[in-house]
């Protein structure tokens, strides 16, 4: 494809510099303070989501001794906890916080293509938020059905918050759609426009392409869950009939006909199974950057790695019925859905490996965002592997609603891209707020955080095996769940609470640092890619002065034979590496 | 150097770990054996990459971790490593999802011979049905549903008149023969699960799912919801018994079939006056209840439910158990019905008898009572309090507050509902701990709920 850098234009780019203090900091169209709004309403609402997933371990390990949340409540924290992690945490953070930060540095460009576009996504994403939250202080509070909202259940009177929590949670979901949809062109447009001269599409960050394949996958997906949102507002306020057979509401058979509540579901997984590796693909991209950096060594099977990436991109919508295997759809589906959903194993696998290999015969600095970057690759071998378990359609028979899919999903969508993120946050810290972070406390961060969720995780897989239904309030008597599953409850609830009070350290630290932490170098890890060689840190609004940086070569020129220094930045031309016996010149790598 | 030790030692930890525990699977009591064979090649599997895939990381971790003067090899790919990576993951998923097709296969095909039966679920409750002598269920369809057709059969479908309903959440089924369960739904998503069983299925309002399964081993098994259904989801309880033939066939034979329910004789409301003159004694001559002699209003009360208890007390599943005494004194009472005609006719005099609206004795926080109530109460008892057939829930308001305190104590204290056959009862044991457990003497929370009923007159 002919490809004319906009680069070339660069002179004729006229950059609208702020002028006021709200312009900069509020109605901002900086990308990189639109990533800090992005991120920093991301934790604050992950922070709720800790908070209610912490009275649910209360109930659960000790049901009857605290007596914090009926079971109404439960529900409703079972509900908000998963919507807010899944939607207005994970996604919102790694696409709207590290997406937006990224991108245009990566790949050398002055903002996003469509700045106000961009500033327009945050504060529809924000409104998401508020009509989220909203439905807290409603009659009836917020929606109490799962967040996979099935109906009918959605919408009848035996479950909480179904008149107004679900209404709200709906239209939430619509406005996050269009905030996202507003990102998402933003993104790809920018990736595809606006890398500068010599940032080939086969020499971005694996970063990049991790954010690309995602924001794409979101393009396609996020329509299922917005058209599905409007069917089921439709269905319960206007009385339509899409979701919903004739049934019967407490008695009185209400006036529906003819839907299909497993029209939702497909509707809803062809949505929320690309959502996984919209969650998953931005995060194993920043991870391959935190491990190649910090193992000084190119990442291995950079070709194999993008190509797994889009491999695993395509595979995703055509795996999604693999969340119902046990749901009364056609069984017959199962056999193609668990051959695709297996098929998916062979990538994922390979680009574990090429994690590893990285590893392998490399110089490897244990900072703490390595720490958190091999915790990650620990926790999502684990939570991959289990998930051949699930996706093999005839274990979703004994497992499927268990506790063992809880602690599935939680290792790999949950413990894994978190700490990625963490690994990220630490690593690229520095260049954000031109300050170091405290590096005891982010590893202590780090074991408590790693360890601890392993002790909830784990032990949460057997309770799985031993056919603990998931969505209960409390287990009560059974023939078959001996006593001592309750001491597993109970550690499992304490570990749980140590690691949500483990999260103070990383908020202490990020707010400790940015007054006090030690002056960051521009580039303090010693990295190859484009972000780390601004002409300031943290990087000024258009981000490279006069003139944008030109690119000779990929982003993991780490180690390079005959090199004097074992990195070699992206922007330097292959004439002026230096080279061990002084002389400067070709080094003849490089892709 | 720590951390490659840590993640050698949490590999090590988590097969001890596995080996160990004595978290497992429960004892298998059907014929699946083979979905256990699958579980069991995808554990081999996934355990050898598990173990191998860490221990390498780790030996990564410890042998390349930066030393002075260490510098990393410049290796951007090995095409022909990566290409015997990929082949060996690929044959390793093949070993798992090869057999997990044929077995999947064999779900899917009900054997011939397999006898049908159905499972009916709905907020919050487990209803069966069994074809009759004819083998064919009838047809159904949520617009027959009423109170006296619960399953909603077709009443024009000659296949259905033979079929045996089980209008409670206990089934039985015969050991060693093959049976293909139809499941139904009449509101919202439910799931048939027994865990002993290793299948499950959603029940789907609209359609009618399957599923099939041998029981080879006799015994009582739970029967769990296992797709959120509602606020009473972690209620959702039932029982299957897996019989000898003999015992089954008797079981079944003492169900009523469809045709019976509907030509059942309209119960005799005369007799059920004439008896009820013992009752008026503590109850009252119009059924409007006595503090003094802890005899609770039954004027309003639906007679389905007072059936119901009078059943409870005759044989022994309330009014037995210690800390009960004002139940106790009901056994023998209950007793002087000498079957089910007398007791039917009993609860259907009782249900003409005038509902005056009790008196308020009891006073509390309205506001926080009907907070606790509509989180908690309005799902089964609706909103007005008067309860309804379908959740099996009586009508509590307008009735005696103090006594709607004290029953909600004999839930909670365990003087109540934990019989083995009082299936609604322990559903109410488990919401009344929900309601209050810190302190067992702590009454306030449901004097606010009974404050609340007070006002829903």
């Amino acid at each position: 494809m002919a490809y004319v850098p906009l680069a070339d234009q660069d002179h004729e780019q006229e950059m609208h510099h702020p002028h006021s203090w709200v312009t900069k900091y509020v109605w901002s169209q900086d990308h990189k303070v639109i990533a800090i709004q992005y991120g920093g309403t991301a934790v604050l609402v992950g922070l709720v989501a800790l908070v209610l997933s912490l009275l649910m371990r209360m109930q659960l390990g000790f049901p009857g001794t605290f007596d914090l949340i009926d079971p109404s409540a439960y529900y409703q924290s079972v509900t908000m906890h998963g919507m807010i992690m899944v939607v207005y945490m994970l996604t919102a953070l790694l696409l709207g916080g590290f997406g937006n930060y990224m991108v245009p540095l990566m790949i050398g460009a002055r903002d996003m293509v469509f700045p106000f576009l961009n500033m327009l996504s945050f504060w529809f994403y924000l409104l998401s938020v508020v009509i989220l939250m909203a439905s807290f202080f409603v009659g009836g509070g917020p929606t109490g059905a799962g967040w996979t909202l099935y109906p009918p259940q959605a919408t009848l009177a035996g479950t909480p918050g179904s008149d107004m929590g679900i209404v709200l949670m709906l239209l939430s979901l619509f406005v996050f759609i269009v905030a996202f949809t507003m990102g998402g062109l933003n993104y790809v447009t920018t990736i595809l426009q606006y890398r500068t001269r010599g940032m080939t599409l086969m020499r971005l960050p694996l970063t990049i392409w991790g954010i690309f394949v995602a924001t794409v996958l979101g393009l396609f997906a996020f329509p299922a869950l917005l058209v599905s949102a409007i069917m089921m507002l439709f269905d319960t306020l206007l009385g339509t009939s899409f979701f919903m057979p004739a049934i019967i509401e407490s008695g009185t058979p209400m006036d529906y006909d003819g839907g299909s509540p497993i029209l939702f579901q497909h509707l809803f997984w062809f949505f929320g199974h690309p959502e996984v590796y919209i969650v998953a693909l931005p995060a194993f991209g920043l991870v391959s950057d935190v491990i190649s950096t910090h193992a000084r060594k190119n990442i291995f099977g950079y070709r194999m790695m993008v190509w797994a990436i889009i491999a695993i991109g395509g595979l995703s919508f055509i795996v999604w019925a693999h969340h119902m295997y046990v749901s009364g759809m056609n069984p017959y589906f199962g056999f193609f859905f668990a051959t695709t959903t297996l098929i998916i194993a062979v990538p994922t696998a390979l680009k574990v490996y090429n994690w590893v290999l990285t590893l392998w015969e490399g110089d490897i600095r244990l900072n703490a965002p390595m720490y958190f970057a091999i915790g990650f690759i620990f926790t999502f071998i684990h939570g991959g592997l289990t998930g051949l378990f699930l996706g093999n359609v005839v274990i979703d028979l004994p497992l499927s609603d268990t506790y063992f899919v809880v602690a599935h999903f939680h290792m790999v969508m949950g413990v894994s891209p978190v700490l990625v993120i963490f690994a990220s946050i630490y690593h690229w810290f520095p260049k954000v707020s031109g300050r170091m972070y405290h590096e005891g406390m982010a590893k202590a961060h780090f074991w408590i955080t790693f360890l601890g969720t392993y002790a909830i995780y784990l032990p949460m897989h057997y309770l799985g095996f031993l056919g603990v239904p998931r969505r209960y309030y409390a287990i009560g008597e059974t023939d078959f769940i001996p006593a001592s599953a309750q001491t597993l409850n109970e550690s499992i609830t304490i570990a749980a609470l140590i690691v949500g009070a483990a999260q103070l350290i990383f908020l202490f630290n990020m707010l400790w640092s940015l007054r006090n932490g030690a002056k960051a170098d521009p580039n303090p890890w010693n990295s190859a890619s484009l972000e780390w060689q601004t002409p300031d840190t943290p990087p000024v609004h258009g981000n490279w002065g006069d003139k944008l940086p030109t690119v000779y070569r990929w982003a993991y020129d780490y180690s390079v034979p005959g090199a004097k220094h074992d990195f070699i930045p992206q922007d330097m031309a292959e004439e002026d590496v230096e080279m061990e016996d002084g002389s400067t010149g070709s080094t003849a790598t490089g892709a | 150097m720590i951390l490659a030790v840590v993640i050698f030692a949490l590999v090590i930890g988590s097969v001890i770990f596995h080996f160990a525990s004595p978290w497992w699977f429960t004892d298998i009591v059907s014929q699946w054996d083979s979905v256990d064979g699958v579980i069991n090649i995808t554990f081999w599997v996934t355990g050898a990459v598990f173990i191998l895939t860490n221990l390498f990381l780790a030996y990564c971790v410890y042998r390349f971790r930066h030393k002075p003067g260490q510098k990393a090899v410049y290796e951007p790919e090995n095409h022909k490593l990566e290409s015997w990576l990929s082949a060996i993951t690929t044959v390793g998923v093949i070993a798992m999802l090869a057999p997990g097709l044929f077995v999947w296969a064999d779900f899917v095909t009900p054997p011939e011979e397999a006898a049908e039966y159905e499972v009916m679920g709905q907020q919050w409750q487990w209803n069966f049905r069994y074809p009759g002598a004819d083998g064919k269920l009838g047809t159904a369809d949520t617009k027959f549903i009423t109170e006296a057709n619960p399953f909603g059969i077709n009443p024009e479908d000659p296949n259905g008149q033979d079929d045996v309903v089980v209008n409670e959440p206990e089934m039985h089924l015969p050991v060693g023969k093959p049976v293909k369960a139809l499941l139904r739904s009449n509101d919202v998503l439910h799931n048939y699960t027994v865990p002993q069983f290793r299948v499950k299925m959603d029940m789907v309002p609209g359609l009618v799912s399957y599923l099939w399964f041998q029981p080879e081993v006799t015994g009582r098994y739970d029967i769990l919801c296992e797709e959120h259904c509602g606020i009473g989801h972690f209620i959702m309880r039932g029982a299957v018994v897996i019989d000898t033939a003999d015992d089954f066939d008797a079981w079944l034979a003492a169900k009523p079939t469809f045709a019976e329910t509907q030509a059942m004789a309209e119960p005799n409301i005369a007799m059920g006056q004439a008896q009820y003159a013992v009752c008026a004694s503590c109850h009252g001559a119009q059924g409007e209840g006595n503090q003094a002699l802890n005899a609770p209003k039954l004027a309003g009360l639906q007679d389905w439910y007072v059936e119901r208890q009078l059943n409870h007390f005759k044989s022994g599943v309330r009014g037995q158990t210690e800390g009960d005494a004002y139940g106790a004194s009901m056994v023998g009472m209950a007793n002087m019905l000498v079957d089910d005609a007398a007791v039917r006719n009993m609860a259907a005099y009782i249900a003409t008898l005038p509902d005056v609206p009790a008196a308020v004795t009891i006073q509390g926080d309205i506001a926080n009572g009907a907070d606790i109530y509509d989180r908690n109460c309005a799902a089964c008892h609706l909103d007005n309090g008067n309860g309804t057939w379908y959740t099996d829930a009586p009508k509590i308001s307008g009735m005696n507050d103090w006594y709607f305190v004290t029953q909600i104590k004999n839930f909670r204290n365990g003087y109540r509902g934990l019989h083995a056959a009082d299936p609604y009862g322990e559903q109410m044991v488990s919401m009344a701990t929900a309601m209050a457990a810190k302190d067992i003497d702590d009454t306030k929370e449901m004097e606010d709920v009974a404050a609340y009923l007070n006002t829903l007159r």
